[in-house]
Formats: structure tokens, C-alpha cells, sequence
């Protein structure tokens, strides 16, 4: 039976360029004489590092764990000796840099002990499997770097499909397709594998139609396999989540919602097949495939490489960089963002570096007004309006495009491509998110702030408050001082004796080891009682002594 | 005639008895406008408007007997916000008051700090820690960089430094292009 398909709304069809990549076989990156590994490649908090300058590691070893829900683990990606955990530029618009570890390796690339479990996957219950994926480091392999094994944890919501994502819409990358071309058996096993965890009834496997290698080879891999694969009509952004889902199950994602509210979950072939190494294998995810591609490099092709290699080291292994580079782009043409040096390392999303010359991409400059032709409404998949999201991004009325959805919108840039006056419409949507957000952050420390001002006011009040109670008492203290000064000791002298009469109350019960004693201690116990009433008495006696003295002094007091 | 007095008073009364009871009953405690006012200031508590705080601010607005371009560390955005709730056009920063700077957080130089608690008791948000002939420190998240600890501290060792830029406060950069001007 074929599946019916369906449309999502808008879309582009950019020049592919992604035969110029996909001409050799995957190769193996040759290794980098020193790795830097953030602790920030992927969504959520930073990972926390867990070993020492000058400690020696080996390759798939855990380097830095996972902190807080979102998060992933970081491992060495080859066997070396750290040499420093500091602030290194990472792969980030802003080209600012964060912690990393950086390691020296030994060239020797030797792994950590590591074998497949004992038991198999089929018998291990989901959070078992959740927490292997944790601790193996694996995030969304697909570009956005989300923890994997949070998409694996329905929590309650019952899991209709399962979507494995081998769409790979962008131009010029290819890291997926070779995947699915070279190695369909890991993907199915890691398939397998999530759709046990998810408990998912059906799993499709969807493919663009411009990769019929890839389709050939995963639907051979899957003859015996309840796994159906999908070819889709090529449409750029269809490798979205909630686009792909659309065109798939004609279901459509609440807006600020997640797939897995309406029983769908999508993940990225990629993920799949490092979700089988990670189980099946006991391996962690220390490297990826990367696309090398765009006409400023002489050789482009697709390597695997160890996480933390940095990007100039991969471009020399590709026959250098040509001298007409524009710049270095890290993902592809129409989602990416321009690297600020050829020094930063590859990351767990890093899908593909692009050597883009000035043809490749659109020269930022020759901008003119917008002209209302509407096309980019046209073209953008989540049905959103561009240019009112530009006017009310660009005259900083946030509140405004947050009304016009600005959150639902992917950053797709179908709407820069086809704007005929190059508006930068994409960078307007970032502006304004981080905007937002930064002001979001800000609301929140004025509230924080305000709170601790009004409480310092009210301790203030409190303060003069109880300092003014204080001084009014010693005033009257000192208005009548024999009768304040006697109240007071008369009162803490009655609390005193109420004190030790309790006290004696309660020892007065009959002490526990008193039964079948010798004559002697009977005699001692007698002896320590005499003495005992002695004591009293001349504590009784001095007692009165001193309360008659009081009362003779006070008769003094009052004569005066 | 007598009869559409009558009516008229009646009603007249009427109303006026349902409007006293709404009043009584409907009534709002407090201020709305100077808490909506005072919700979209910065509270660093600075001072710079040359009010003792930012509520005292809020209300001469409300009030007003101030201008809405008193407020350097809220800068332009806040009076865009607050020209948007007041139904005012937005104006300029009051070049008397200050500019807007970058955000600040103090930071004291531990090893010249003598201990003598004079900015615990000038910060308006108790974001100081220490106690009398101890050394003093920032607690930094609290810090609203309001600037008040410099002045009383007698060997000025507290230093306003910018907020360090990192990947998770990063902001995009407004677009740089120059389009010209058109209408929506």
C-alpha cells in the first residue's frame, strides 16, 4: 500500500548542490594533535567536568556529566592528556567564547573498555535505556542538539508513531545521506531500539526523493523489519519536525506544543544509529559524520570526525581552502551562521562546515525597502506573516510580534530567500527572540530586585520600630527605677525557682537501679541522702537569709 | 409635568444609589497605575531620577509631577513601554539625569576592604555581605548596579564592572542595513 502524503504550506525548492559531496564514500578524519571539547554542545545546561588537568583519558571515556534534566555528557573523543579546561571560542553566532576541555591526544586513539550489555536491549525497561542514552551523551544529531533520551520519555502520552527524520532538506549536506547509504542496518538497530523504549506503534522512516540511493539501501535493510520507509517529494523546510509531521500524518503541532502531545515523536537518522552504538555497542557518542562542502574547498566529501577537531584541520584534509572564500558557515546556506575562525572545533551538531564563496550565498548588502509583493508569506511553512514580524521586530515593538506568533517561527529563511529586495527578514526574528528573552530575564531580576528592596524597607521600619519600643522602656526604667528594677529581678527570681522546682520534680522520681541492693550500697545510698538534706537545708537557710535582707533593703529603699 | 419630575428624580436616585454601593463595593485598594508603573522600571533603586527609589518615581508619574525620561538604567525601552501604557509619545533620555551605560555590577577589592559596613547600609537591595572589621563582598546575581556603595565607601575600593558577555545572555545584534524609510 503507499502511504498518502500530504502538504505543508509554503516551502522553497534552493538548488540542492549535494552531489558535489556525496561522490566518495564517508571517510575517517585523520586525527587533530590537540581536541577541544566544549561542555555546551547542546540544548540545556552545560555539562560539569569531571576530571583534572594533566589526567590521562582514553577514547569514549566520560569527561564531563550531564547536569540538571536537559543535559548530555561530554566524553574524550580520542585517548590523550588534558591539558586545560578553559575558555576556548565554541561554535555560536555571537563567536564569544565557553568552557571547554581541551585535550593533547597520544595518537594512539585507544578506547575506554567498553562491551555490549549483558542483557539485551528487548529485556532492559525504559529508563534503564534513557539513562544508557543519558550517560552515553547522545543529543539530536540533526543540527538543534536537543537530549535525546528526553524525546524518548513520553511521560504518560501514548505513542502513536515513531518518525526516524532522513529528510536532510538544507542544500548542500549531505552527512544523513551518506549515513543511509553506507550504514541503513545501524539505523534500523537503533530504531528498533527507541520504538522499544517508546512503545511506538508504527515506524516510519522518511527520506526526500532526491536521495534515492539512501532510499534503495534503508528499504533493502528493512525487507524483514515491521519498518515502513517513506519517500517524500523534495521541499525545503520539510526536515522541520512539525513540517515533516504534517506531510506524513496531516496532524499539525499546537503552536508552542511539542509532536509528542498529539503521540508523535521525531528523531534524526543520525540518532538512531548513535543510539545503537550506544546500546548494542556500549559506545558513546564521540564523533559524527560532517559534510565538507561549498566551492571554497577544493575536495568536498564527508568525513567522520572525533568531536572537538577543529574545523581548519578537517577543510586541510579536503585539499585547503580556495582563495575566493567568503566565509565559513557552519550548517547549511539557509539555516547556518557564519564562523568567526577556522579554530573551532566541531560539536555534536555540526552537520556540515560550508566553504562558501561570494556565489554561494547572497551578498548581505544591496537591501532596499520592502515593496508588500507578499512572498514571503507564500513561502513560510508555519503560515506566519513575515513582514508584519519585520516591521514590529525592526520598530521594537516585541510585545506586538509576540502577538504575531514570532515564537512559532523556525528561522527557516525560506522568506530571506525569496525576498526580491534582500531584506534579512531571518536576522530581524533573531533579534527580536533574544530580545525578548533578554528582557524576559530582566523582568525577573526588577521583580527579584523589588522584593528585597521593600523587604530592606520594612526591616528598616521594623527595626526603628523595636529600637524606639526599647528606648520607651528604658525611659520608664529610669522614670521609676526601684520599682521597674525590683519588678524584674523579683519576676526572673520567681522564674528561677519555678525552673529548679520543676527540675526537681522531675528527678524526684524514684531512680531505676534502687531494687535488691547489697547492705553497703544501701549504706551509701542512705550516707548520700543525709548529705543531700544537709544541703538543703543550708541552701534553705541561706535562702531566707538573703530574702530577708531583701525585704530589709527594700523597707530601705521605700524609706528613702 | 409633575410626573416626569418625578421619574427624573427617582431615577436620579436610583442611580445614584447603585453608583455609591459600586463605589463601596467595587472599591480598589492601592494605586493601579503606580503599581503598573512601578512593574516596568528597572528597581535598581539607583536614585538617579531624584527620587529615593523606583516606587517613589512610579508615583510622581502617576501623579504627574515627573517627566517619563528619568530613568538611565531602564533607558529607551522602558520609555518606550511606559509612553505606550501612559498613552504618551515617547521622548528622549533626560540628558540631566545621566545616559544609559551598559549593564554594571559592583565588585569590592577584597584586600584594601577596611570592613567599616558603610555600603551594606547604602545598598538598596542588602546585596552586600559582611559584617564590621570583616572583609565585605557582592553577592553578584543580586546586585542591580545602582552605584550607591561607591560613594560612601572611605577607601573607594568598590569598582563598577560590566556584566561578562557569555553565550547564554548573547544577544542577536539589531540588523545592520539602512533600508529606507516605508510605511506598514
Amino acid at each position: 500500500m503507499i502511504r498518502q502524503l500530504f502538504k505543508f504550506k509554503g516551502g522553497i525548492h534552493p538548488p540542492q548542490h549535494k552531489d558535489i559531496s556525496t561522490r566518495q564514500p564517508i571517510k575517517a578524519a585523520t586525527l587533530a594533535k590537540q581536541l577541544v571539547l566544549p561542555l555546551h554542545q547542546h540544548i540545556g545546561e552545560s555539562a560539569v567536568p569531571i576530571v583534572a588537568v594533566g589526567e590521562h583519558v582514553l577514547k569514549g571515556q566520560k569527561i564531563a556529566r550531564a547536569e540538571g534534566y536537559v543535559s548530555a555528557s561530554v566524553h574524550a573523543s580520542s585517548s590523550g592528556t588534558v591539558v586545560a579546561i578553559e575558555e576556548r571560542p565554541i561554535p555560536h553566532p555571537s563567536g564569544l567564547n565557553a568552557q571547554c576541555i581541551v585535550i593533547d591526544t597520544d595518537g594512539e586513539d585507544r578506547w575506554i573498555e567498553h562491551s555490549a550489555p549483558t542483557t539485551p536491549y528487548t529485556e532492559m525497561p525504559a529508563s534503564q535505556l534513557r539513562n544508557l542514552i543519558r550517560t552515553s551523551g547522545i543529543v539530536g544529531l540533526g543540527g538543534a542538539g536537543f537530549p535525546s533520551y528526553i524525546k524518548l520519555n513520553p511521560t504518560g502520552t501514548r505513542i502513536d508513531t515513531l518518525i526516524l527524520n532522513g529528510v536532510e532538506c538544507e542544500p548542500y549536506i549531505s552527512c544523513d545521506d551518506m549515513l543511509m547509504r553506507e550504514r541503513p542496518e545501524q539505523i534500523i538497530a537503533g530504531a528498533k531500539i527507541m520504538r522499544h523504549a517508546l512503545q511506538a506503534k508504527q515506524v516510519l522512516i522518511a527520506i526526500e526523493d532526491n536521495k534515492p540511493e539512501a532510499y534503495a539501501a534503508l528499504t533493502n535493510a528493512c525487507e524483514h523489519e515491521d519498518i515502513e520507509v517513506v519517500q517524500v517529494p523534495t521541499l525545503y523546510p520539510q526536515g522541520g519536525e512539525k513540517q515533516l509531521i504534517k506531510v506524513l500524518t496531516d496532524k499539525e503541532v499546537p503552536s508552542n506544543g511539542l509532536p509528542v502531545q498529539i503521540g508523535i515523536v521525531v528523531h534524526n537518522v543520525a540518532t538512531a544509529a548513535a543510539t545503537h552504538n550506544a546500546i548494542n555497542l556500549g559506545k558513546t557518542l564521540v564523533s559524527r559524520i560532517v559534510t565538507i562542502s561549498g566551492d571554497g574547498v577544493a575536495k568536498p566529501c564527508n568525513l567522520e570526525v572525533p568531536f572537538g577537531t577543529p574545523m581548519r584541520h578537517l577543510l586541510d584534509q579536503c585539499g585547503g581552502l580556495r582563495n575566493d572564500v567568503d566565509r565559513i558557515i557552519m550548517g547549511g546556506p539557509m539555516m547556518g551562521f557564519a564562523m568567526h575562525s577556522t579554530d573551532i572545533p566541531v560539536i555534536k551538531t555540526t552537520n556540515c562546515i560550508l566553504a562558501a564563496t561570494r556565489d554561494n550565498v547572497t551578498p548581505p548588502s544591496d537591501i532596499m525597502p520592502c515593496i508588500r509583493c507578499g512572498a514571503c508569506a507564500d513561502v513560510c511553512p508555519v503560515e506566519l506573516l513575515p513582514q508584519q514580524l519585520q516591521w514590529f521586530a525592526r520598530a521594537k515593538e516585541f510585545d506586538r510580534a509576540q502577538e504575531y506568533n514570532l515564537f512559532d517561527c523556525i528561522e527557516c529563511g525560506c522568506c530571506s530567500y525569496v525576498c526580491p529586495s534582500n531584506i534579512p527578514l531571518v536576522h530581524y526574528y533573531r533579534y527580536a527572540k533574544t530580545e525578548i528573552w533578554a528582557q524576559e530575564r530582566e523582568k525577573e531580576k526588577a521583580d527579584q530586585a523589588r522584593q528585597r528592596h521593600e523587604f530592606r524597607l520594612s526591616r528598616i521600619e521594623r527595626e526603628a520600630a523595636e529600637k524606639a519600643a526599647r528606648l520607651a522602656q528604658k525611659k520608664a526604667a529610669m522614670k521609676n527605677p526601684a520599682a521597674g528594677a525590683q519588678d524584674a529581678k523579683q519576676a526572673a527570681i520567681q522564674a528561677a525557682m519555678a525552673r529548679a522546682k520543676a527540675k526537681k520534680q522531675a528527678q524526684g522520681s524514684e531512680p531505676k537501679n534502687t531494687d535488691n541492693l547489697t547492705e553497703a550500697q544501701q549504706q551509701q545510698v542512705n550516707k548520700a541522702d543525709e548529705m543531700r538534706a544537709q544541703a538543703q537545708q543550708i541552701a534553705e537557710s541561706r535562702r531566707s537569709q538573703a530574702q530577708q535582707m531583701m525585704a530589709g533593703k527594700q523597707a530601705k529603699d521605700e524609706k528613702e | 409635568m409633575l410626573t416626569a419630575v418625578l421619574a427624573l428624580t427617582a431615577l436620579a436616585i436610583v442611580f445614584g444609589l447603585l453608583l455609591g454601593f459600586a463605589a463601596v463595593r467595587f472599591k480598589v485598594e492601592g494605586d493601579p497605575l503606580v503599581d503598573q508603573i512601578d512593574a516596568i522600571l528597572p528597581q535598581t533603586q539607583c536614585g538617579q531620577c531624584s527620587y529615593p527609589g523606583c516606587r517613589p518615581y512610579a508615583e510622581a508619574i502617576a501623579n504627574g509631577e515627573a517627566e517619563i525620561n528619568r530613568c538611565p538604567p531602564g533607558g529607551e525601552s522602558t520609555i518606550i513601554v511606559l509612553a505606550d501604557l501612559l498613552g504618551r509619545e515617547p521622548i528622549p533620555l533626560d540628558a540631566e539625569v545621566g545616559e544609559e551605560k551598559p549593564k554594571m555590577v559592583a565588585i569590592i577589592r577584597e584586600d584594601t576592604c577596611i570592613g567599616c559596613t558603610l555600603c551594606i547600609q547604602a545598598c538598596p537591595v542588602d546585596a552586600i555581605l559582611g559584617a564590621a572589621k570583616q572583609m565585605h563582598t557582592v553577592i553578584e546575581p543580586e546586585c542591580t548596579g545602582c552605584e550607591l556603595c561607591l560613594e560612601p565607601c572611605p577607601v573607594d575600593c568598590i569598582d563598577m564592572v560590566p556584566i561578562k558577555q557569555d553565550i547564554f545572555h548573547w544577544k542577536w545584534p539589531y540588523p545592520d542595513e539602512t533600508v529606507p524609510e516605508s510605511k506598514p
